[in-house]
């Protein structure tokens, strides 16, 4: 607001600012909470004191718990990884990495931090904590009740790591196939005038709105049968779809399509097209053009649609539940089971710890990648 | 660009939009007036029981699937016409209730249940979704600059989460004796239990989509916002409008095509609804229109998947997206045809 005829009174500021703050209490609070619930016992997750849930007395007095110091050098340790990856992270990654080959410095830079960490952090700190407790009285003993019990039995006991695997399968095969598709279709989209290449959206547009439950339908039958009507082309070892994560693949990567090109056709929309021009002249052919002159400037783009193809295939439950069996399932569909399955509060806690695990990898992604998604919003909307 | 040029860009993505959506399409059309089923026969079976002196022998008739050499089930496929359809909408049925006036009658069929549902869902949610959107994105663009960027990330968390996960966490709080329910009967002083009646469960799950879509509707918004024109804005305060009126005759017509993407999206994104569905785990009091068809999708006890069933409810459920498509899409068209 730079004019002084906009300027507000501090009322209407105050309140503005108290409801932002209500807000962003209400959006926050039921992540909060689960985080919270699931490294407590069951008697303390699902107790109806909202303290007791946040102190965990039953959880502390099973003799699980965290002292005044453990949490002191425990978020220390967290405040200092941070402070490090932002920090000295990028200049150290610039002056080791040769040029060209940056990506690399960053992938090596970030496992080291992601090792270093958990070494610190599960390993050393503990260690030390152990030998410090004990002397420093008051300021060593348990106060907050906190278990991991409960993320052990889910990764371990319940097989979660296997369905992580699945989802690590599906989600990367459907990012790095509906980008590699997408993005060809995309610049031919922004680059074409032709009354083709608006069918082609409107087409899209209506594809983006059917329910995906009609395709699943008509997948169902094909797919479970399909061993006997691939038998003449592919002879003995024709495969059964059903239960294939690269058949699921396929069907998300067709499902986001419409989806990924109306995103990346507006990106492409932004650069110059006599960019594309340029190398034309200087005797590049269109496939020369989009590899060499158009790619180097769209990684932004690429990167966000890429973002939410991720979003699109991680968090989908309907066409996984249906179309894979149980040893090929993906954690959202599989945590789902755990959820009807359970009966004691145990299990309660348990399918908690396990949507906490599932959520956690999303909101390091909304950390590092804030201005891309924001930006993706927008792009397709602000263009009309 | 030539045509075969935008052909070979173009190709492989049309190729896997064709292959696994359009066909389907036309699968599930063809599909919902068969029906696939095992060939039942009736087989004469004598069951003996060991008895002292003579033992006690049963004959009964028994239907069972026929086996082909293989052991596997035979079935066939036979032309059921709207048969399917029938199942789905129950006709004699809906009409008797309705021309009794017997709202009740109507609501235990499934098909009109979700459909009710489904379109209140729609209905409700999306003015909720444009005036919180709205009122999110003015007031952080109040705030100070220092404090938007975290404000935008805790704004974004909502969205980004798994919808089956948010509606469960969500389910969490309220579910039994949970934190939030506490907390309403402590403030009401009764008794509640949020879950034992279909209109409850109905407001978790509104409130819960709102929760999910405001802050995509707020991140639009507010990137309309900063290209507000300043100057007119402040001639506006020059000839006395009031802050409501600046907002009604400035910002929110610049907002408007905006508002109207946003309330797209929002329209064909809740006419799907489904995860809430499995979330609260309320098929027994709500479901949707979307989840009906996944219910006949999922084999029954006996492993028997309803696709025909399945299909007729998917190209109903596809009609009301066809009429919710028909006014943007015939905008889009207009605004196509005067560009050129």
């Amino acid at each position: 607001m730079s004019s002084r005829a906009l300027r507000q009174p501090l009322s209407l500021r105050l309140t503005s600012n108290i409801f932002l703050a209500f807000w962003c209490l209400v959006a926050i609070f039921p992540i909060f909470w689960i985080t919270v619930m699931s490294f407590k016992s069951p008697v303390d997750a699902f107790d109806s004191n909202a303290l007791n849930v946040i102190f965990g007395p039953t959880t502390l007095s099973n003799g699980n718990g965290l002292s005044l110091l453990d949490i002191i050098l425990g978020i220390a340790v967290i405040w200092g990884t941070i402070a490090l990856v932002f920090k000295k992270m990028p200049a150290m990654i610039r002056a080791y990495s040769r040029e060209g080959l940056e990506w690399f410095g960053w992938v090596i830079g970030i496992l080291a931090a992601a090792v270093g960490f958990l070494v610190v952090f599960f390993v050393i700190l503990p260690a030390i904590l152990n030998v410090l407790n004990p002397l420093l009285g008051p300021l060593g003993r348990d106060i907050l009740g906190l278990t991991t019990e409960h993320y052990k039995t889910v990764w371990i006991d319940r097989g979660f790591s296997n369905n992580f695997k699945n989802s690590l399968i599906v989600t990367s095969g459907v990012v790095i196939l509906s980008l590699s598709v997408g993005t060809l279709a995309g610049y031919g989209l922004a680059r074409s005038g032709s009354n083709l290449a608006f069918w082609l959206l409107i087409v899209a547009l209506i594809f983006r709105a059917l329910p995906p439950s009609a395709l699943v339908a008509s997948y169902l039958p094909v797919f479970i049968s399909s061993s006997e009507w691939l038998a003449p082309i592919l002879g003995e070892n024709a495969p059964t779809l059903y239960g294939k994560p690269f058949a699921v693949i396929a069907v998300l990567v067709a499902i986001n399509q419409p989806f990924t090109i109306w995103m990346l056709r507006s990106f492409f929309q932004n650069i110059p097209a006599e960019l594309d021009e340029a190398a034309r002249v200087d005797g590049c052919n269109h496939f020369q053009a989009f590899r060499r002159v158009i790619m180097p400037v769209m990684w932004p783009g690429v990167i966000t649609t890429g973002l939410f193809s991720f979003l699109l295939a991680y968090n989908d439950i309907l066409v996984t539940s249906l179309l894979l069996d149980a040893q090929n399932q993906t954690m959202v569909p599989a945590i789902v089971g755990m959820f009807n399955r359970e009966t004691t509060t145990t299990d309660q806690v348990v399918a908690v710890a396990a949507a906490v695990s599932i959520t956690a990898p999303l909101i390091f992604l909304v950390l590092i990648f804030q201005r891309q998604i924001v930006s993706g919003l927008t792009a397709g909307a602000v263009k009309g | 660009m030539n045509f075969r040029t935008f052909a070979a860009f173009v190709g492989p993505s049309v190729f896997m939009m064709l292959l696994f959506i359009a066909f389907p399409l036309i699968s599930v059309f063809k599909q919902s007036f068969y029906v696939t089923q095992p060939i039942y026969e009736t087989v004469e079976k004598e069951t003996c029981t060991p008895g002292f002196l003579t033992q006690t022998c049963v004959t009964e008739t028994v239907s069972q699937p026929r086996l082909d050499e293989e052991g596997k089930v035979i079935t066939q496929t036979q032309y059921v016409g709207w048969e399917s359809y029938r199942n789905v909408l129950e006709p004699e049925r809906a009409w008797r209730a309705i021309s009794d006036g017997n709202w009740n009658v109507l609501s235990t069929i499934n098909f009109w249940k979700a459909l009710r549902f489904t379109l209140t869902f729609t209905l409700i949610t999306l003015p909720l979704v444009i005036v919180c959107g709205l009122g999110i994105a003015v007031m952080i663009n109040n705030a100070a600059h220092a404090i938007r960027g975290p404000v935008i990330f805790i704004s974004l968390l909502p969205f980004i989460i798994t919808p089956v996960i948010g509606v469960l966490s969500v389910n969490w709080l309220f579910r039994g004796d949970g934190i939030l329910t506490a907390l309403l009967e402590w403030w009401l002083n009764r008794d509640i239990a949020l879950f034992a009646q279909a209109w409850t469960i109905e407001v978790l799950m509104m409130l819960y989509r709102v929760w999910h879509v405001a802050p995509f509707a707020a991140i639009v918004f507010y990137a309309g916002l900063q290209t507000v024109n300043q100057d007119s804005l402040e001639s506006a305060v020059i000839d006395g409008a009031t802050r409501w009126q600046r907002m009604k005759y400035i910002v929110i017509p610049h907002l408007m095509p905006l508002i109207i993407f946003v309330s797209m999206i929002h329209l064909m994104d809740s006419y799907r609804v489904f995860e809430e569905i499995v979330g609260f785990a309320s098929q027994g009091y709500v479901i949707s229109l979307q989840w009906l068809t996944y219910d006949f999708l999922v084999p029954d006890q006996a492993g028997n998947r309803s696709i025909s069933r399945a299909s007729a409810s998917a190209m109903l459920t596809m009609i009301g997206i066809a009429i919710l498509l028909i006014f943007p899409l015939r905008r889009t068209w207009r605004d196509h045809k005067g560009g050129h």
